[in-house]
């Protein structure tokens, strides 16, 4: 077919007078495809763009009245300031326990969990247990942060009811600060878990059967096939992943910490993010707020490509 | 050809040993449980909801509501409060989830052609959004400066098109042969009416997939609305709702704090009846659009 158009077009080049430039001609061709894409185009330059350029406002003091463009320049006194208050680095080392946990606990357990239902044989219990393993992903961290609160309430918690019965203290889950991180890299977990299956199940049916066979006809049993054909043949997919994962590792959704989150545990539970929004955005101070935010923004965009980097070096394909 | 590969499978497999048995009822039991606990807290949930507070109180209540009781759910349903809320929400998912769609398809169209010059240079552009961005302070103030606080369409457009939804939806567009746009052409169809007429009708599970992901993203919007919004009319379900529960909060976690001041006391199966409330519409959409949108999101993220 590539062949073909291709033809045809350099019979109209010799009909076309040379002056037309082939631009000119696939606009002319496609002119309407290019207008469905405009609206796509200005979007992300307003939404996306525009919001980079608005990273000058680390460098400025930022003036309501003045406006971004206008405002008088600062220099690098935000991100002085930035290093020295002392919540700075205590919410950088919430960020990254929180995220760290997260990936050591939640990174593996959809991979885990994959493996156990593409071993599922019996068609109906793995349609429902499936859609009853994506349901946390559906719900809003308000309400899952209303759940979770009532699930380990110290006086009538469920949880707590069942430690009692079981001749055990209550334990002030959300209130003790230790178990809230406990609490929030669990219930990261239990939310993704479920839903973190699909893209690994999709992997797994595209490895080729015959390989199964083959192992089969080795004398393989369900562990070394499991361990020898199917993890491999998900490699790829996880290490994309994986990088993927990675390049959020400075960078914390802002709703599961709001959500979760006390006055009794600020010290754990303070977030890059929910730093950005109390100081900057509750208090107006936008200059030093968004020096915290670039800084989290390069530091992602260098770990993601040091992870693509590493990916390949290692001989795998990275994510581009 | 799945099915064959399945079949072809179990021929192959070889007799049931005792470690095969033994793995099984493991397997089995393990993912019950799992499952279990991940549907476990909803049931408890709407137990609550429609338990009486002695009964929640003493601890009675697990998945079977204890002394049955409406007054919570009447209650929230009685809260013009919570009703107006509820309808912002519903508009802006009716709303803005039509938005969505209509500008996702629109951009991921002419991306899904392989003829289309310069559609790499596009995708780049739309993937360095994905990489980079300014951060919260930048995207607050773009919003403000374009008068859009405390209007609805502050929750609609600045999530108007999710490049990770573009992507998806153009990988499966790709998924539809060229012949058929060949044919199209041939008899008089142009790139608008072809998208029209075959494209979309061709592609009702990808669509299912990214409305239901826009939907539910419009139905759980929460921050946004922090961000934006600050007149209490507007307030989205999900703000409304956590507003209550600060309240709850403070009740569980600040025990002692709270029997020197009683005056934030919420009843326990009221929390219960708003959250239960607030994930009703979720649930009950949610079993006819689950087969659509495991094979979407599967289709979207194998080639993805």
């Amino acid at each position: 077919m590539e062949a073909r158009s291709a033809s045809l077009t350099e019979i109209r080049e010799t009909e076309v007078p040379a002056k037309m430039k082939p631009l000119h001609k696939e606009l002319r061709k496609n002119y309407d495809l290019y207008l469905l894409l405009v609206p796509g185009f200005l979007f992300f330059l307003l939404f996306s763009y525009v919001p980079m350029f608005g990273l000058l406002i680390a460098f400025k003091d930022y003036n309501l009245f003045k406006g971004v463009f206008a405002s008088d320049w600062a220099g690098l006194t935000h991100f002085r300031e930035m290093l020295k208050i002392p919540a700075f680095w205590q919410m950088v080392r919430n960020t990254l326990t929180l995220n760290v946990l997260g990936l050591i606990f939640g990174f593996p357990a959809p991979i885990i969990l994959a493996l156990m239902l593409n071993e599922i044989r019996a068609k109906y219990f793995k349609r429902i247990s499936q859609s009853l393993l994506y349901l946390p992903h559906f719900m809003s961290w308000i309400v899952l942060g209303g759940i979770v609160y009532n699930l380990l309430s110290p006086k009538y918690g469920i949880v707590n009811e069942l430690l009692r019965q079981l001749g055990f203290n209550e334990i002030y889950f959300m209130a003790d600060k230790s178990w809230w991180i406990a609490v929030y890299t669990l219930t990261g977990v239990w939310a993704g878990a479920g839903w973190g299956t699909i893209i690994y199940l999709a992997a797994m049916t595209s490895i080729d059967p015959s390989l199964y066979e083959a192992a089969v006809m080795d004398g393989a049993g369900r562990f070394r096939k499991i361990w020898h054909i199917t993890i491999p043949g998900i490699m790829p997919t996880v290490v994309v992943l994986l990088i993927l994962t990675i390049g959020h590792m400075v960078s914390i959704g802002i709703e599961q910490p709001m959500a979760l989150t006390n006055p009794v545990v600020t010290d754990v539970s303070e977030v890059i993010s929910t730093y950005i929004y109390s100081v900057g955005i509750k208090q107006g101070q936008f200059g030093l707020t968004t020096a915290v935010g670039m800084v989290q923004s390069v530091i992602n965009l260098c770990l993601v490509l040091g992870a693509n980097y590493a990916a390949k070096r290692m001989g795998r394909e990275g994510i581009w | 050809m799945q099915a064959a590969a399945k079949g072809r499978a179990k021929r192959l497999s070889p007799k049931r040993t005792t470690g095969d048995i033994l793995f099984n009822i493991l397997n089995y039991s393990l993912i019950t449980l799992i499952t279990f606990t991940c549907l476990f807290p909803f049931l408890n949930a709407v137990a609550n909801a429609f338990s009486s507070n002695r009964a929640i109180q003493t601890g009675l209540v697990t998945i079977f509501p204890i002394e049955w009781q409406w007054d919570a759910m009447k209650t929230v349903l009685g809260d013009k409060q919570v009703i107006r809320s509820l309808g912002v929400t519903v508009y802006i998912t009716v709303i803005g989830t039509a938005l969505n769609m209509i500008f996702t398809i629109l951009t991921a169209y002419p991306l899904s052609r392989r003829d289309l010059k310069g559609r790499t240079l596009f995708m780049n552009y739309m993937i360095i959004t994905m990489l980079f961005g300014g951060g919260l302070i930048p995207f607050f103030l773009l919003v403000k400066a374009l008068g859009m606080l405390n209007t609805l369409w502050s929750l609609m457009i600045p999530g108007l098109i999710s490049a990770f939804n573009v992507i998806i939806m153009k990988t499966f567009f790709q998924g539809i042969p060229d012949e058929l746009r060949e044919a199209a052409i041939v008899d008089g169809c142009g790139n608008i009416r072809f998208l029209l007429r075959i494209v979309l009708p061709l592609s009702g599970a990808s669509m299912a997939t990214i409305g239901l992901f826009y939907a539910v993203g419009h139905w759980n919007s929460f921050f946004n609305a922090v961000l934006f919004i600050n007149n209490p009319d507007y307030y989205p379900l999900q703000v409304k709702l956590r507003n209550i529960l600060l309240l709850a909060q403070m009740d569980t976690s600040l025990e002692t704090l709270q029997q020197q001041n009683q005056l934030h006391v919420i009843e326990e199966s009221l929390k219960s009846a708003t959250v239960v409330f607030a994930t009703l519409p979720i649930l009950i959409v949610y079993p006819f659009l689950q087969k659509h949108f495991v094979k979407g999101a599967m289709l979207g993220s194998i080639k993805g």
